[in-house]
């Protein structure tokens, strides 16, 4: 393991940031910590840095005890929801920072800048001062910055929060890439579920200071633990005690077995994808996702007479356990 | 456009009137029989000795303000510890009090019979009427101006920067010299020149726990009060050039740095 949380709590007064929280993290994975604002998910982090000290519990990177260890030495490459750049140095100094305070020398400094620079695209722009950067820019830099000195474990805070959509998906992929070259053991935090899905190989899903699930992707989305992961990874309908995903619910102009007669309320088409809002007839209000294809054979319009049938449903015990999925 | 030039004829007026009226005056009093006089003036060895003294004074004030008050300001802004917001509110005293009940106070204090210059006379330690009771004075005087330069800068660049540095495998001291110094560099400037400013021209606490003695204790502004009630007007006018051209240097001296400088 490269990274172990051990029943960590972390309170700030009378808030609970983190509840008895233990995460383990493989060495070269990619993990994602998810959850909503509040759910102590950048706290982990900074528990994990150094930058906070846990109420109760022990961090162990790469098998040591870290716990009480000061950030400088614990190995680690951070980077800010901001990017904290320091304003006062140009994009060169900055990079070179974790080098020249570890005095290395000239040309080793020198050579690693240049190799950093063109890494992060960011060539010919050391000279400049991060404010003469763009957000995608900036955060580059930061991350180039935290890689200089070889940290065994990368953490980002929310590395894509403050950019652009589109500056968002060109950054993820390149951070995806950037990871299958440098396979250092890497952890960010995101309130973005699809973020998450697209980029980590391990999702931490975080909630109220507590970790609900630990799963790939994959899993977290098929099989979700509870409720709240059920609801958080991903659009859901709740009917009752059974939760459905928009995509798993069937339209047909027929009658057909159990389906159920509804009345279509609203189409929204998004490119590739339609979204429905159906009203059923016991007035249920149902949101089905379905593909163009799928929309233009069923000619679908707003006041249409439908019938809709559940593919696979979820139930979860009143504990929270899943009971089995069932494909009605 | 007529709103504009208003606002310009009336700030413009309000400094001719209240700032450059006077200083001028003084420049054209002390300049009005030539050079020569004015020479004379500040060349006699009570005017060279309340110079030296002033500036010694000044020189000992400005670097202990500065140390303390980047101190404070860091424990004002960075720690949140229970007293904090009790020495914040300390630290405007001086602006409130005026300096005669401050030089009051250190007479009380160091006096014969305070409680501190007791047992210092018996140890054979003068305070009053020597330069430690002047440097006392002018220290309290010129306390606020560095922290309330450095706290609202500090406030502003927040944490995450030097946190980024400790991340980096910076210690504290590499990460207060790299990053939180050059960032409140400037304010620290502004402070000093204040400071500067402040002990250069303190009158108040000082005369009351120096004793103005011509040629031992008697700082530059005391220098201008005795010779101005001397009826010596030209050395009392001369004195205050030099007080006013002090003071001018240290301002420009500041602009001439920062405009040096071309990351801000």
């Amino acid at each position: 393991m490269a990274i172990e949380a051990r029943n960590v709590t972390k309170r700030f007064g009378e808030f609970v940031a983190l509840d008895d929280v233990s995460v383990s993290v493989e060495s070269g994975s990619l993990t994602g910590l998810l959850g909503p604002s509040g759910s102590g998910k950048s706290t982990l982090l900074r528990v994990i840095a150094g930058l906070e000290a846990p109420d109760a519990g022990e961090v162990f990177i790469s098998g040591k005890e870290a716990t009480a260890l000061a950030p400088q030495k614990r190995g680690v490459g951070f980077v800010f929801q901001h990017y904290a750049p320091f304003t006062h140095m140009t994009v060169w100094d900055n990079i070179a920072f974790g080098l020249t305070i570890r005095r290395r020398k000239k040309e080793e400094i020198e050579a690693r800048v240049h190799e950093l620079l063109e890494l992060v695209q960011l060539k010919g722009l050391g000279k400049r001062f991060p404010s003469q950067l763009s957000g995608g820019q900036r955060q580059r830099m930061a991350l180039a910055r935290a890689l200089a000195a070889e940290p065994e474990v990368l953490l980002l805070d929310e590395p894509f929060g403050a950019l652009d959509a589109r500056v968002r998906k060109e950054l993820r992929e390149w951070l995806l890439r950037l990871h299958d070259e440098m396979h250092v053991t890497t952890i960010f935090v995101t309130h973005d579920q699809e973020e998450a899905l697209e980029v980590a190989d391990n999702v931490v899903v975080m909630n109220n200071a507590r970790v609900e699930q630990v799963a790939p992707p994959r899993e977290l989305y098929d099989q979700p633990a509870n409720p709240f992961v059920m609801s958080f990874v991903g659009p859901v309908n709740r009917i009752g005690e059974t939760w459905v995903r928009p995509h798993d619910i069937e339209i047909t102009h027929e009658p057909n077995g159990p389906a159920q007669e509804a009345q279509v309320d609203r189409i929204v088409r998004l490119g590739f994808e339609v979204r429905a809002d159906l009203v059923r007839d016991d007035g249920e209000r149902l949101h089905v996702q379905l593909t163009r294809n799928e929309a233009e054979v069923l000619e679908l319009a707003a006041g249409d007479i439908v019938y809709v049938r559940t593919r696979v449903e979820r139930t979860f015990s009143e504990n929270g356990e899943p009971t089995r999925p069932v494909p009605a | 456009m007529t709103a504009r030039y208003g606002v310009r004829f009336v700030s413009l007026g309000y400094l001719a009137v209240i700032l450059i009226a006077p200083v001028g005056l003084i420049f054209w009093r002390a300049f009005e029989h030539g050079l020569h006089p004015f020479w004379a003036a500040i060349s006699s060895p009570d005017a060279v000795h309340a110079l030296k003294l002033t500036v010694e004074i000044t020189a000992i004030v400005v670097p202990l303000n500065t140390a303390f008050g980047i101190l404070c300001a860091i424990a004002i802004v960075r720690h949140r510890l229970p007293g904090m917001g009790l020495v914040n509110a300390l630290v405007d005293l001086p602006l409130a009090l005026s300096p005669v009940v401050v030089g009051l106070a250190l007479y009380l204090l160091y006096g014969r019979d305070g409680w501190f210059g007791h047992w210092l006379l018996g140890h054979g330690v003068q305070v009053l009427f020597a330069l430690p009771a002047m440097v006392l004075a002018t220290t309290f005087v010129s306390l606020p101006f560095v922290v309330r330069e450095v706290v609202p800068v500090l406030r502003e660049i927040g944490t995450q920067q030097e946190e980024a540095a400790a991340t980096l495998g910076a210690s504290a001291v590499t990460t207060f010299r790299r990053i939180t110094l050059p960032a409140i560099r400037w304010a620290i400037a502004y402070g000093v020149v204040l400071t500067t400013a402040r002990s250069l021209g303190e009158f108040g606490a000082v005369s009351i726990v120096s004793g103005g003695i011509a040629g031992r204790t008697q700082t530059l502004t005391q220098y201008v009060q005795a010779s101005y009630e001397n009826f010596d007007q030209t050395g009392a006018y001369a004195a205050s050039v030099l007080l006013a051209l002090l003071a001018i240097t240290t301002l420009l001296l500041m602009t001439v740095v920062k405009r040096g400088d071309r990351s801000t």
